[in-house]
């Protein structure tokens, strides 16, 4: 039984990988842009709801969706003036400015928070959790999941049945030709920062409201994204589900066969992926 | 008046010069044809015209206002659309999507509808779910045309349309634009195939590295002319 539980677990907090991974994954997707600063970012999503909370008095629920529109207008104005500029046939350019802008994020976050380790406060939600027969599931774990698949079934509307997916996926696949359709890419990829720091903004709630944070953890979570992304395969947000729960398992398995290998068996799972199939487990095939 | 005209337009790629002062115009309703060998700078002249390549202001004219160097979407809005050379399918585009996403950046009214294409080109009403790049060339030819159809343009760039593609299939590609001609449209052409130019243009420029060496409708030109510009000497 107590392996079922595990694996419930294991499940359950692959929900919140897909959600760390998500925001990262969509980025390179559009525009082929590693973004380092990722994991900082949700830390920011984070202290952004944290401010709505204790500075601003909200509720929650309220000072998420004002970190979401913050973190909207955030992302739309750092790609438009700051990351389109980088963008070309190079890929260091970004790397190094988003390597940049991670240390920015952080030491600006140290200076307004100090380096207290901080949590959101969901107000005794973080301690009811769902009998489902002998086994037992935190509410918050099964909050996160679900929220990673809404999110994941949202973005999927968007890209295979509205006019700006079209464009989207148009100019992932050929820039210079969905130019000629009327497209700007600029303005498109503005659009795609901006969408997927929604999505950072949510998985920042969810890692400030199940765990502890402080202004430096940004960087250990990017990891835990980018083995979601990878073992998943690039190009398919269902991919990034499935790699952050195949990670999200590893982990849970870990912990439990020894406390000290929770990270430790990711990181082999992992490893171990890249071997066996280096584009992952469920690769966008076409193109 | 003109609908188009470039006036010395020139192009460079970094030290190279492509275009030496093209002087050039087409009027509303007309098919111009450009001939010219590898290299002449045919390609060079419609990536101006269509904004991919850098040009001065007063270069391009486009129905009474100076758009050279204006970005390719403000271009597509102005209603000059594109059939780039290579046809250049969005490959995780079905090909529905792939007609739909030509009008993304110009909504005009006119004859050009998803229904008025698979009119024109029916296989791809039956192909409409598949992936772009499961087509042959030539139905691949008919999604590029069809999508540069959609924004109901009222100039149309073709960039060797029947480069690679069978005669037979040549032949289809060309009759539709003879349906686009008689829909209003003003068509530009890019061809190597010079019996194909002569045929569908009322009018032809031949390019010679990088300048106009013959201009004329093809009823007054003489083989030997047009030979002598295409070749030169």
């Amino acid at each position: 039984m107590i392996w079922v539980d595990t694996i419930v677990q294991g499940i359950m907090l692959g929900g919140l990988y897909a959600l760390f991974a998500t925001g990262l994954s969509l980025i390179f997707g559009i525009m082929r842009l590693v973004n380092l600063a990722h994991g900082d970012f949700m830390v920011l999503g984070a202290f952004a709801v944290l401010v709505g909370v204790e500075s601003l008095g909200l509720g929650i629920i309220a000072s998420a969706i004002l970190a979401g529109a913050f973190m909207f207008v955030l992302g739309y104005a750092l790609q438009h003036l700051l990351l389109n500029r980088t963008l070309g046939k190079d890929l260091l350019p970004p790397l190094l400015v988003t390597f940049g802008l991670s240390i920015i994020i952080q030491n600006g976050l140290l200076e307004g928070f100090s380096a207290d380790t901080q949590r959101l406060k969901a107000g005794g939600f973080e301690e009811v959790s769902v009998q489902f027969g002998a086994i037992s599931v935190g509410a918050m774990p099964i909050l996160t999941f679900c929220s990673a698949v809404v999110v994941i079934l949202l973005l999927n509307w968007l890209f295979y049945r509205t006019e700006t997916g079209r464009a989207f996926r148009a100019t992932s696949d050929d820039p210079v030709t969905a130019q000629l359709m009327g497209i700007d890419n600029n303005r498109i990829f503005s659009l795609a920062m901006a969408l997927a720091m929604v999505v950072v903004a949510i998985a920042g709630l969810y890692l400030g409201a199940r765990a502890t944070f402080d202004p430096l953890i940004g960087p250990s979570r990017l990891i835990f994204a980018f083995e979601a992304v990878i073992i998943g395969g690039l190009g398919s947000l269902w991919g990034t589900l499935a790699g952050g729960v195949v990670l999200g398992l590893a982990q849970a398995i870990g912990a439990q066969v020894n406390p000290e290998w929770q990270t430790l068996a990711g990181h082999i799972v992992f490893l171990a992926v890249l071997i066996v199939k280096p584009r992952g487990l469920f690769p966008r095939t076409a193109g | 008046m003109a609908l188009l005209s470039t006036n010395g337009l020139t192009a460079f790629y970094g030290d190279f010069q492509a275009l030496y002062g093209i002087s050039s115009e087409i009027s509303e309703g007309e098919t111009v044809a450009i001939i010219g060998a590898n290299g002449a700078g045919k390609t060079t002249y419609l990536s101006a015209l269509a904004g991919l390549r850098a040009a001065g202001r007063s270069m391009i004219e486009f129905d009474g206002s100076q758009i050279g160097g204006e970005k390719p979407a403000r271009i597509l809005s102005l209603g000059i659309a594109m059939v780039p050379e290579g046809r250049r399918l969005f490959p995780s585009l079905s090909v529905e999507e792939n007609l739909l996403v030509g009008n993304y950046g110009r909504k005009a009214k006119g004859p050009w509808s998803l229904e008025a294409v698979y009119r024109l080109f029916p296989i791809l009403r039956e192909r409409r779910r598949q992936n772009s790049s499961s087509l042959s060339g030539g139905q691949q030819q008919m999604v590029a045309v069809g999508r540069a159809l959609m924004s109901n343009p009222r100039l149309l760039l073709c960039d060797e349309i029947s480069l690679g593609l069978a005669p037979s299939v040549v032949k289809d590609i060309y009759a539709a634009i003879a349906s686009i001609r008689a829909s209003g449209a003003s068509v530009i052409v890019v061809e190597q195939n010079i019996n194909q130019a002569l045929e569908v243009a009322d009018r032809v420029y031949c390019f010679l590295e990088g300048r106009v060496t013959l201009e004329g409708s093809p009823v007054n030109l003489t083989m030997n002319q047009i030979r002598s510009a295409y070749f030169g000497g």
